[in-house]
């Protein structure tokens, strides 16, 4: 797979082609296989985190600990509405809905990771349903944020334990905002820009729940990292360009994440998990979790 | 070399790609190692393994792993009870092992009849994992592959003629590794094959008569 965005990004433009295009083409020669069976095998993904939107939008979703649960079906019925815009308040649901089936033992796609596997079915299905976009362009973005996970892989990390939250629920973000930039008619460069634009403003974000845990606040970063995700892809849209080139952006989220200390990534040793009510539930939670 | 597919999932139930996903992988290798359910198992959590399983159903993983559930299985969460049904007996300890050990380690002891396999086995993020000893031999299998384990009597040409059955089977070998504990001792094969082997192969395997033990493991990990 491509070790540079930059180098997919000027195939594409070469060849007239979107990044989902090159990226099933370079797969298929890396892997032995053809074009159809890694779609047949996106498509697949697809189903499965439609079915974790749909379980966590109407299911009663409790995680073992019971810290999380319930609050995608507390913004569904909410009263206030949605304040900026249907498509917003629809992705936020459905963020927390399928990070909610994650916490509580439900089937869910790793994409990129389980802890950050809310924000590309969220913001991918989430507007696709609200501009009417077929499954099979939603299977190219899968497509397209497959390979830019994979240059994020390559060249920083996705995981919270080695490189904080940025480089989970961050690289979440930035793949779902350079995939639904390019499903929603942007070039390859402008979803190189949506990309930078999402992943620049999680940087230094820590990995930090509670207990250890993969629920708070894993369950509401996904849906921020979600409205992260749309506000980038508005701006890309509209042209607006980074300065910092996407793999320079990729390249000191992975600095970040090694300097950062080992209380911030995933050991609850520091930030929210450390705070004295932080500390207190994941003890409370834990003991319940032993007895049970 | 990273995949389209390992970013774009694997399917599976939460919470924790690590505790979860990884888990039931290293579950699944214990089962091949005794060829079946074990009736019993002895599971010494290591780390963030011991601190935070419980709340990940990492205990839960593992189980359905050794019951033969593959990491999207809905009933790992209740594999726990589904065990107690099939008669298999789980005990779990916390314990550290060595300071190099990855922080999310287990060592799993099981029997099954006669056959007793002891493997230690890390979780290394994103479902990706690494079996590090088999019954006190160092290995490195990932799970990537269809893996065919041997223990044998460490006499000349033995690779050759396990080379010679496999491709007599069409099997094509993308590592082969040999370990011994001290020279003239017994050799610990590890094959991994980019082909499914198959219990024909193994059979094969187990006639030669300076086999002592020979097992396959399926494929846990990728496409």
């Amino acid at each position: 797979m491509y070790k540079a965005l930059a180098e997919a990004i000027s195939d594409a433009e070469a060849r007239g082609v979107s990044l989902a295009t090159v990226a099933l083409d370079l797969e298929s020669r890396d892997q032995g296989r053809t074009v159809e069976s890694i779609r047949e095998s996106l498509a697949r993904a697809l189903v499965v985190m439609r079915g974790a939107v749909d379980a966590g939008m109407t299911g009663d979703m409790r995680s073992n600990s019971g810290l999380v649960g319930g609050d995608a079906a507390k913004l569904v019925s909410s009263d206030a509405g949605p304040l900026a815009g249907t498509p917003f308040h629809d992705i936020l649901i459905r963020a927390l809905a399928v990070q909610e089936v994650n916490a509580a033992m439900g089937v869910i796609v790793a994409a990129p990771t389980a802890g950050g596997a809310g924000v590309l079915p969220a913001v991918l299905t989430g507007l696709a349903s609200a501009r009417g976009i077929s499954d099979e362009r939603v299977v190219d973005a899968l497509a397209t944020a497959g390979v830019i996970g994979a240059v994020i892989a390559e060249r920083a990390s996705l995981s919270g334990a080695e490189g904080g939250c940025q480089a989970e629920t961050g690289s979440a973000a930035a793949m779902a905002a350079g995939a639904a930039t390019e499903m929603l008619g942007g070039t390859p460069t402008q979803a190189g820009h949506a990309t930078a634009l999402a992943m620049q403003s999680t940087l230094g974000l820590v990995c930090d729940p509670l207990g250890g845990l993969v629920e708070l606040p894993c369950v509401f970063r996904n849906a921020t990292g979600s409205a992260i995700a749309l506000a980038a892809i508005e701006m890309a849209l509209a042209g607006i360009e980074f300065a910092i080139p996407v793999d320079e952006v990729i390249d000191v989220m992975g600095q970040i994440g090694r300097e950062m200390d080992v209380r911030y990534r995933e050991t609850a040793g520091g930030g929210l998990a450390a705070t004295p009510t932080g500390r207190r539930l994941a003890k409370e939670r834990l003991y319940q979790i032993k007895r049970a | 070399m990273v995949s389209l597919l390992d970013i774009i999932g694997p399917v599976m139930v939460g919470p924790s790609s690590s505790h979860t996903a990884g888990a039931c992988r290293l579950g699944l290798l214990a089962r091949d190692l005794v060829g079946g359910t074990p009736q019993s198992a002895l599971l010494e959590l290591h780390g963030s393994f011991a601190r935070t399983g419980e709340g990940h159903g990492t205990d839960k993983a593992l189980v359905a792993g050794m019951l033969g559930f593959r990491p999207d299985d809905e009933r790992i969460r209740t594999a726990l009870e589904i065990a107690d049904g099939e008669g298999l007996e789980y005990k779990f300890e916390k314990t550290t092992l060595s300071d190099e050990s990855h922080p999310n380690t287990v060592r799993i002891t099981v029997t099954l009849g006669p056959r007793r396999a002891v493997m230690v086995g890390s979780s290394l993020g994103a479902g990706r994992i690494l079996v590090t000893e088999i019954d006190g031999y160092p290995v490195d299998i990932g799970g990537g592959y269809y893996t065919v384990v041997i223990l044998a009597a460490d006499v000349k040409g033995s690779i050759a003629n396990v080379t010679h059955i496999l491709t007599e089977h069409d099997i094509n070998i993308a590592t082969l590794k040999l370990t011994r504990k001290q020279r003239g001792g017994d050799a610990f094969i590890v094959i991994e094959c980019d082909d499914n082997p198959g219990e024909a192969v193994r059979d094969e395997i187990r006639a030669l008569t300076w086999v002592r033990w020979a097992m396959r493991l399926d494929k846990v990990s990728g496409g």
